[in-house]
């Protein structure tokens, strides 16, 4: 479905992504996991086109997507989340998903004054469907609080909650887990599951805990310093040596490696 | 001590002026407000895009006047200026394509944006100039009262006057219709709510599928019809002549800062704040106290605070205490 293909990302001279190629199966939920600095965050931004690449080719479904401005890819079905919430503050949790699906006839000036009926129309069916999606997350009771005031977590939630205003096709979630007490995480790893099976939405998730990996995500691919370093089901990635000593580690190695 | 005549001699020389004046700033002020909020700089020409829309808004009065087309009391500006709006518009989407987009595109930081603005000034400074000349002009035609002192007096019988010209009454329920406007569009519209979203975070928006060039260009739309609007009402008032309106950025910077950048509210309270200031510091109250106090307490002197000369100290400090004191202004804006 998505193919990165030989992607680099340089700042000056730092090499943030360094030669990454991967693909990523329709109908999957791939892990993306690697240590800090591994570039993980940066391959996203460069294939929901916030950054351009400096050299290599994203496609989607065999269509080069490299470049396109986040707003375009997200009309192509192409959607992500933030590291750290993002939310329109001063509007309420309900405002927020009535953003999502862009180029609404009430976006244009024309409309605005002469199409109110076909707006309100529109407003209607948004405001049904995003009630849906806020009891589809447990969470219809935030619906009139400002999203600015809802914790960290339900703010996760609600990101998660942007994707399923519109058909995603692939979704990609970055850490979508970090700073989410337990209990938390499992209604959102369930709403992921769920998504996956009932939708046939397919995510690729930047995660650090192994266990929630563990429960949603097959393949899992590793990064480390710019390159994908393997990839296979959590087991065999588990097992890899490269990966235990870039990522995982072993007290041991590491001073074995320290030592030499 | 009589104060129903202080009050009369007050509401004519300081509060019917001063909400005039407010009103006329609050417009430009909202105009810089919505740059910055939605754009993320401070638009130096905002003073210059108003003296280009009241330029040809000027130029269509002339060429209606010239046709004997005229709306009867009402000054002839006021149907030239829907076509001041669009010539304005004109120009500011032009410099949108031809300068700021680029700057865009860069992902230029707002200090640079300021700096290519202060560039844009200067050009359509030279603009204007080249126009219409430097000069004084005066466009205001119709009915030059709607309450003379004359009329007053002999309808109150009071020793005092208070008149209301037409423009200060015309600028008024023009600002309060156009705010209104505005504000049923920022609140109640989607385009109005896409511009929200995108002024409180631009990223989000944007994976949100919100069109930025979009909300680019109907953001300079806006700005054109409110900078037209507070040109030629001011036009009206007083006079346009380009170098005041190019004087005229501080004190709506003043307005937009002290109110709290980015807060639409806060600049309509912004712009009545310094209009009040400005008028009280530099009128001369003897006549005002002459009234107001026992006779023994009457000021000699003209008992004027800041001779007009300076009324742009006025902006100045009030600017300075409110940076020094309370840096995102009244309405919590942005920090600047």
């Amino acid at each position: 479905m998505i193919v990165v293909d030989d992607i680099h990302k340089h700042f000056g001279g730092f090499h943030a992504v360094d030669g990454a190629s991967l693909s990523i199966q329709p109908g999957s939920i791939t892990g993306l996991i690697g240590p800090n600095g591994a570039g993980k965050t940066t391959l996203f931004n460069v294939i929901a086109g916030v950054l351009k690449p400096t050299s290599g080719r994203v496609t989607m479904n065999g269509e080069d997507i490299t470049g396109l401005p986040p707003h375009t890819l997200f009309h192509k079905g192409l959607l992500r989340t933030f590291q750290i919430a993002h939310e329109f503050s001063s509007m309420t949790c309900r405002e927020n998903l009535m953003m999502v699906p862009g180029n609404q006839s009430g976006e244009t000036l024309w409309n605005t004054w002469f199409g109110r009926k076909r707006i309100a129309d529109e407003e209607r069916a948004l405001r049904a469907k995003a009630d849906e999606v806020l009891e589809f997350l447990t969470v219809e009771h935030l619906a009139d609080h400002k999203a600015g005031q809802i914790s960290g977590g339900q703010k996760k939630l609600l990101e998660l909650g942007r994707t399923m205003m519109v058909d995603a096709k692939i979704v990609f979630l970055d850490e979508v887990g970090a700073g989410v007490n337990r209990t938390l995480l499992n209604t959102i790893g369930d709403a992921i599951l769920r998504l996956n099976q009932e939708r046939n939405y397919t995510f690729v998730v930047i995660e650090h805990d192994m266990d929630f990996i563990g429960k949603i995500c097959d393949p899992v691919i590793c990064m480390a310093e710019g390159k994908v370093l393997a990839e296979g089901t959590l087991a065999e990635i588990k097992a890899n040596e490269q990966v235990i000593e870039a990522y995982l580690g072993t007290g041991l190695k590491n001073k074995e490696q320290v030592g030499a | 001590m009589d104060l129903l005549n202080a009050f009369v001699t007050l509401s004519n020389f300081v509060l019917i002026p001063a909400i005039a004046y407010g009103s006329q700033l609050a417009l430009g002020a909202l105009g810089v407000t919505l740059i910055y909020g939605i754009l993320r700089f401070s638009n130096f020409a905002h003073g210059d895009t108003m003296a280009f829309g009241t330029m040809v808004t000027i130029l269509f009065t002339w060429l209606f006047q010239s046709w004997g087309l005229s709306l009867g009391p009402v000054p002839t500006a006021l149907l030239a200026l829907p076509f001041g709006i669009l010539g304005c518009m004109a120009l500011l989407l032009f410099t949108d394509r031809v300068v700021y987009k680029f700057y865009r595109e860069q992902k230029a930081k707002p200090v640079i944006l300021v700096i290519v603005s202060l560039g844009v000034m200067f050009i359509m400074n030279g603009l204007v100039r080249f126009i219409i000349g430097p000069d004084d002009q005066r466009f205001s035609d119709g009915e030059r009262f709607i309450v003379s002192v004359r009329t007053f007096r002999e309808m109150t019988g009071l020793e005092e006057g208070l008149a209301i010209k037409t423009t200060q009454g015309i600028t008024v329920i023009t600002a309060v219709i156009v705010v209104a406007a505005l504000f049923w569009f920022l609140n109640r519209t989607r385009t109005g709510k896409s511009m929200r979203a995108y002024s409180d975070n631009e990223d989000l928006a944007l994976l949100s599928g919100i069109n930025p060039e979009r909300v680019v260009m109907i953001t300079w739309l806006i700005v054109a019809a409110l900078a037209t609007v507070a040109g030629v009402l001011y036009g009206l008032d007083k006079s346009f002549k380009p170098f005041t309106y190019f004087q005229l950025l501080l004190p709506i910077f003043a307005s937009a800062i002290v109110g709290g950048l980015g807060s639409p509210l806060g600049a309509i309270a912004g712009g009545f704040t310094i209009a009040f200031s400005e008028v009280m510091v530099t009128y001369a109250w003897k006549k005002v106290a002459g009234y107001a106090l026992p006779e023994s307490l009457a000021p000699d002197g003209l008992a004027q605070l800041l001779s007009t000369d300076y009324k742009f100290a006025v902006s100045f400090v009030i600017l300075l205490i409110v940076l020094l004191f309370r840096p995102t202004g009244l309405f919590a804006g942005k920090s600047v």
